[in-house]
């Protein structure tokens, strides 16, 4: 019998896209950013993109480990700069679909800067950012979207600077698909990640993810399975209209699509120019 | 205070005891401890200063400049790829002449990513126009980070304290932790020559163009060499206050009538000298750690040289395409020396690798080459990994 392509027709199994000789991984057991990655390659697999057409990149941190476990062309790139990166590879060949999986600290602090001429620019890439609100890798100091009144390890009195909203930034800044979802529901985290994907021009993902090793035992949140449930207390669903009773977060996010529009994509754009260009220069 | 500390907690301390007004960092391993230890301090009230919590290490950088050249004590920790990401503002402050302290808890430089030690980030802002103290144990990291704060204030140029990542910063060891009163005693309280101040309007860091540049560019130099003075007075005076030296510009064991010396940066100092001790007891043997790398202390070294006829300079960091960093330095320190030692480059200990008592006879052996080493990577293993794009 002929080897056939995987389709979405195809049973799903995480393993076909690992690296297993890279196990055993070095997630803590219960680590949201696991739900992330199967999330992620579930939604690539439903779309039956080819693993070779596949580039993941991403820089330092726990998120950013992951690239190195998927089966594909795989970038581990300095602290905060994936998507300066992945602007350059997109570029180079745009034939790639390109996905950036980077971090809370990796996206938003050290790497805020490329993030917003990401969204700018509207270059087709994807960028998912695990958001766990802490500095996971380098052992739990605080983070641009840590919540208020949270501990970690540089706020031991509790955090007094105000945490921000990644998706209203990346919509403010242009980006034309803008999600977020939380690993309490994969399925759902998997049907917005495949639409990102799918979506020409910049597409943000925030994924509401746990730091259970150390955020979450620092701030008495309970084991993996706990800090999942709890998310549904911090979140509001657009179709479900309800109020959050016990937030999870002090500041309960939403999640679903907010922004899904179309505009010229940066390498149509920069084509459409320099072919008229060479219009001009000829006539 | 005799106590046992983790590196880290030590240098954390010893920081807070010198009241600084303002802390910035950005978490790296293994730097992460020290800001850590001083975010505790703080929240347990034994420690009045503003620690900010900032997005990277050009932000940390730019905040303490901000703050030192406003006025306050200021200080900031990080390592690695974080030392690289500051070196713009590096060498912003050194040329602004603002009087500020930074660990660097030394770590190996990307790519590939690796987080244990070597000093390949200290090196890589060797020139940023920072004076450069390395520390051999706790105890000198303690002392170093309170000198620091004497000299950035006394020759208004920053200090960058090295101290080896995860060897020091993480090895818990007994420390004499000096009192706040024996602090207030050696440091005075912060002061700079060009505060920013409203009522005083100036402009530090404004454009000069080449009729002024090289004149600063060579002060600075100038400034640099001369701070050796306020190095070897701060290194005095603590003598004087607690009995202990923190050792001047190069540290000296063994006896005079050796014929051999080995020179290096940092912890594996103590390495060498219990290789030294145990493994090879009746060797007269000459052991040196620089401990003032910038400046470099070309007189003091030649001084600390003589007499030998091979001197070994024993580094954990490599200029690839030219070889060792300190070796290099070495040599033109003592080029035209009357009788100089030869001078024999080794690299070792690059991005943790250990770096074994035994090491110290595969050292010797470089003596007895005929003309000397220029670098020579020490415990290479046999196979090192296939080159990208196929070995050619
Ligand atoms: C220039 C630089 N500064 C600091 C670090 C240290 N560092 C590595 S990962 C990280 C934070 C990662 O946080 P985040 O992106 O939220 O990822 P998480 O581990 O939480 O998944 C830091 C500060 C580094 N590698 N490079
Ligand atoms: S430290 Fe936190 S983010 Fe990192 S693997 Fe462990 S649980 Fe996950
Ligand atoms: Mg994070």
């Amino acid at each position: 019998m002929n080897e056939i392509a995987l389709t979405s027709a195809d049973r799903f199994d995480i393993r076909d896209w690992l690296r297993l000789e890279m196990f055993p991984h070095f997630l803590c057991p219960g680590c949201g950013h696991g739900l992330a990655l199967r999330a992620f390659l579930w939604a690539v697999h439903e779309l039956g993109i080819d693993r070779d057409a596949l580039a993941v990149i991403s820089g330092i941190g726990c998120a950013g480990r992951l690239s190195a476990y998927v089966d594909a062309n795989t970038f581990h790139v300095t602290h905060g700069r994936p998507l300066a990166f992945a602007t350059g590879l997109k570029l180079a060949r745009p034939d790639l679909t390109v996905v950036v999986i980077t971090g809370d600290g990796d996206g938003l602090a050290i790497g805020g800067n490329h993030l917003i001429h990401a969204c700018r620019r509207n270059l087709d890439l994807t960028c998912l950012l695990l958001n766990n609100e802490v500095y996971g890798m380098t052992g739990g100091q605080v983070s641009p979207t840590t919540a208020a009144e949270r501990y970690t390890t540089t706020t031991p009195a509790g955090n007094c600077e105000p945490g921000f909203d990644a998706c209203k930034l990346a919509e403010g800044a242009g980006a034309t698909f803008v999600g977020r979802e939380a690993t309490l529901q994969v399925p759902t985290l998997k049907n917005l990640i495949r639409e990102a994907i799918a979506h020409k021009g910049f597409s943000f993902v925030e994924v509401i993810s746990d730091c259970t090793e150390i955020f979450g035992r620092k701030n008495a949140l309970g084991n993996s399975p706990e800090m999942v449930l709890r998310q549904k207390a911090g979140m509001r669903p657009d179709n479900w209209g309800n109020k959050v009773d016990r937030p999870f977060r002090p500041n309960p996010f939403p999640t679903g699509v907010f922004v899904r529009k179309t505009r010229p994509e940066y390498l149509e754009l920069y084509e459409a120019m320099t072919a008229a260009a060479r219009r001009e220069e000829r006539d | 205070m005799r106590a046992a500390f983790e590196g880290s907690q030590a240098i954390a301390r010893a920081v807070v005891r010198c009241r600084p007004q303002v802390v910035a960092a950005y978490p790296i391993t293994p730097q992460t401890h020290i800001v850590e230890g001083i975010a505790k301090l703080v929240a347990d009230g034994e420690a009045d200063c503003e620690v900010v919590s900032v997005e990277s290490e050009f932000a940390a950088a730019s905040v303490v400049l901000g703050a030192a050249a406003a006025g306050s004590r200021a200080y900031t920790a990080t390592a690695s790829q974080g030392v690289l990401l500051m070196a713009e503002v590096l060498y912003n402050i050194a040329g602004m002449r603002v009087p500020l302290v930074l660990t660097c808890a030394n770590r190996a430089v990307s790519a590939p990513i690796n987080i244990w030690n070597d000093h390949q980030d200290a090196m890589a802002v060797r020139d940023a126009g920072w004076i450069q103290l390395f520390c051999t144990d706790n105890q000198d990291a303690i002392d170093t980070t309170i000198q620091a704060f004497r000299i950035t204030q006394d020759t208004e140029l920053p200090v960058m304290v090295c101290v080896d990542g995860f060897i020091l910063t993480h090895l818990f060891e007994p420390v004499d932790l000096p009192s706040q009163e024996q602090i207030d005693m050696f440091l005075p309280p912060y002061r700079f020559s060009r505060t920013l101040d409203p009522r005083r309007p100036l402009t530090l860091g404004t454009l000069v163009g080449p009729e002024h540049y090289t004149e600063v560019r060579a002060q600075l130099h100038g400034d640099l060499e001369a701070s050796i003075t306020e190095i070897l007075k701060a290194d005095a005076d603590w003598a004087d206050l607690v009995g202990r030296r923190a050792g001047g510009l190069i540290k000296l064991d063994g006896p005079h009538r050796a014929k051999i010396g080995i020179l290096t940066l940092g912890s594996v100092y103590g390495t060498l000298q219990e290789a030294a001790r145990e493994l090879l007891p009746g060797t007269p043997l000459r052991l040196m750690a620089l401990r003032c790398f910038r400046p470099f202390p070309a007189e003091a070294l030649r001084r600390a040289v003589e007499g030998l006829a091979d001197l070994i300079v024993l580094e954990r960091a490599i200029g690839p395409g030219a070889g060792g960093i300190l070796a290099t330095e070495v040599r033109a320190a003592l080029a035209g020396l009357r009788d100089a030692p030869r001078v024999h480059g080794a690299v070792a200990g690059l991005g943790g690798r250990d770096i074994p008592l035994g090491i110290l006879s595969r050292l010797l052996r470089l003596a007895e080459a005929a003309e000397p080493v220029r670098c020579t990577v020490i415990d290479l293993r046999s196979a090192p990994p296939a080159r990208p794009g196929g070995a050619k």
